[in-house]
């Protein structure tokens, strides 16, 4: 039985798919079999940052449909062992995700996977309900901002009452908080809502903080899930957030602004 | 930094704004979320009775349910036209 996990936020752009990408890039690296589906039929983009867009032939919507079988759609990924990639449709209608496809297709993929990573798309319409409806577990993506902390409001209290474990009675799915884009130098100057403000506000558990960074753009150019930049700040913050999410207890890192000496300043480029 | 912000007007920062705002739109929204599902059919359904008699828009009929300690109120809300 595989362990379901949505990648949601309501919000559109604060780090859906960057995030999907590094946490399934992260469970494979730990050794678990893991499956990345994007849901967002009709604007796919999760092929782009796992660098596997020129190799999709068959997606998800050619699956449910019954015109190509798993085996043919799934995508292997070229870097990390055990890790593959279940690209959305471009061309399709969001319907077409039916909820028996959908059903049946994270069934046979719960028969050899470990863990299955769901990219949601933005919003709270029919594609991003698909995506969470199954979930064991959700990982909020927000902002330090306002309308993103609400929508990931708005979209935990969709799963409270429309995923399949609310619907079925069974226990809740597993909320975690991943704060994105995270700035310490705005947050020290007033400028930006804390690490602790979004959690009072959220109220659920903190999963990690990923600092706001170049490195992020710089990965997603060159379709490197930014966790495999293993030497930048936003990568061993993704890191941290997979050992967390495996169980373990990990300190948070990159809350506080680098006070910036002489020396990094020369090395580093500030 | 830190010290000579010290000396600046005592302007709220903006993020606690933030916070604040969103602590109040927030709970306004989890309430309207713990109301019961068939609020809005009952809404739809009482339009439809009341316009047996008097001409009103959807918008005219207001269901809210307040909840207390001992009980929940049912809040009926109906604006007539003017004739």
């Amino acid at each position: 039985m595989a362990r379901i996990i949505v990648v949601t936020s309501g919000k559109g752009g604060v780090g859906k798919t960057t995030t999907s990408a590094s946490i399934s890039t992260g469970l494979a690296k730990h050794g678990h079999k893991t499956v990345v589906v994007d849901f967002d039929v009709g604007l796919r983009n999760l092929d782009l940052i796992m660098n596997c867009e020129r190799r999709v032939v068959y997606d998800f919507v050619n699956v449910i449909q019954g015109e190509a079988t798993l085996n043919q759609a799934l995508i292997k990924d070229k870097r990390v062992d055990g890790l593959y990639i279940l690209p959305a449709s471009q061309t399709r209608e969001k319907e077409a995700l039916t909820k028996e496809g959908v059903e049946r297709v994270i069934n046979e993929l719960s028969e050899t996977f470990d863990y299955i990573v769901c990219d949601s798309p933005a919003g709270i319409e029919h594609g991003a309900l698909m995506a969470l409806y199954h979930a064991d577990e959700a990982i909020v993506v927000t902002n330090p901002e306002v309308s993103s902390v609400r929508d990931s409001d708005r979209i935990l209290g969709i799963m409270q009452s429309k995923s399949r474990r609310a619907e079925k009675g069974e226990d809740p799915v597993k909320e975690h908080l991943l704060l994105t884009r995270y700035n310490p130098e705005r947050v020290d100057k007033g400028e930006m809502l804390s690490v602790q403000d979004v959690e009072e506000i959220l109220a659920i558990p903190l999963l990690g903080v990923i600092p706001e960074s170049q490195v992020v753009l710089n990965a997603s150019n060159q379709g490197l899930p930014v966790i495999l930049e293993e030497d930048s700040d936003a990568g061993q913050a993704y890191e941290d957030a997979v050992a967390r999410l495996l169980g373990e207890d990990r300190e948070h890192r990159f809350l506080t602004a680098q006070k910036k000496g002489f020396f990094s300043r020369m090395f580093k480029g500030g | 930094m830190s010290f000579l912000n010290y000396f600046k007007s005592k302007k709220p920062k903006s993020a606690s704004v933030a916070k604040e705002r969103l602590q109040i739109i927030v709970a306004h929204e989890r309430g309207q979320r713990a109301q019961p599902d068939y609020l809005p059919q009952l809404q739809q359904e009482l339009v439809e009775v009341i316009r047996k008699y008097v001409q009103i828009s959807d918008d005219m009929v207001q269901v809210d349910v307040d909840r207390n300690d001992h009980c929940s109120v049912l809040e009926l809300n109906v604006t007539l036209p003017e004739k």
